[in-house]
């Protein structure tokens, strides 16, 4: 193939596309991590995030999260439209600050668990799921 | 759309003084995610259940905030505390304003 300038155009244009589309939803997991520790410094002691290495189905992918002590725990899926998934809020009866569900995943990507302290710090972890059918039903 | 929802909890119905023990939730729900089209490429509106508590003689053991990136048929596990004997409390808020509830009882011994 001949590379014309039609060519080489669309190329650029494709390529800038295909560079802006996972930025965006960066931002979006940027600003909901941000909204959730106030831009605090995050360590990485501390938690644990459980997730399958490879996910069949991204519909309903098992993940379970355990922090102890922990107030609250904030999920995020940094490759989903939307990078919010879920808080748990763990009150005074919770025996360990744990919990288990079932979430979906649009592709592969990283799920990234980040807890809040009682004394207001922050730790974080992530795990990378690969997913081989996404659950956005697009 | 609040059909069909029906709401399953695993409790036990009895613990030792002094232990914690292991609740497993489970409601049947769509969990429509608002990202979905139809045949017609319309997109399907959200409709989810966005939180969901649990309380134990009125004190909070976990209060969950749930996006749209949780899966069809919402299940939780999670570990409780129980001081005494009495009714733990389970609550799913829909986002069409339906609350679903479901209590179990359970004796220290």
């Amino acid at each position: 193939m001949k590379l014309t300038r039609r060519h080489t155009l669309m190329l650029a244009a494709g390529s800038a596309v295909a560079a802006l589309l996972p930025m965006r939803a960066a931002a979006a997991a940027e600003e909901a991590i941000a909204a959730f520790t106030g831009g605090a410094d995050v360590g990485s002691e501390g938690i644990t995030l459980t997730a399958p290495e490879i996910a069949e189905n991204g519909n309903t992918v098992p993940i379970s999260v355990s922090a102890p002590g922990a107030e609250a725990i904030i999920i995020i899926a940094a490759g989903n439209p939307e990078p919010g998934v879920a808080t748990f809020n763990f009150g005074p009866l919770a025996a360990a600050q744990a919990g288990s569900t079932r979430i979906r995943l649009a592709g592969t990507q990283d799920v990234v668990a980040i807890a809040r302290m009682p004394d207001g710090s922050f730790v974080q972890a992530s795990r990378e799921v690969k997913v081989t059918i996404g659950g956005c039903g697009g | 759309m609040a059909e069909n929802v029906k709401p399953r909890v695993r409790v036990p119905r009895e613990v030792a003084a002094g232990e914690t023990i292991t609740i497993k939730t489970l409601i049947s729900h769509k969990m429509e995610s608002g990202q979905r089209k139809d045949g017609d490429g319309n997109v399907i509106p959200r409709s989810i259940i966005n939180r969901f508590t649990c309380t134990f003689n009125g004190e909070t053991v976990i209060d969950v905030q749930m996006e749209p990136a949780i899966s069809t048929n919402p299940f939780f596990e999670f570990d409780a505390a129980v001081p005494e004997s009495g009714t733990f409390e389970f609550t799913w808020y829909d986002d069409d304003g339906d609350v679903y509830t479901e209590t179990k009882e359970i004796a220290v011994s």
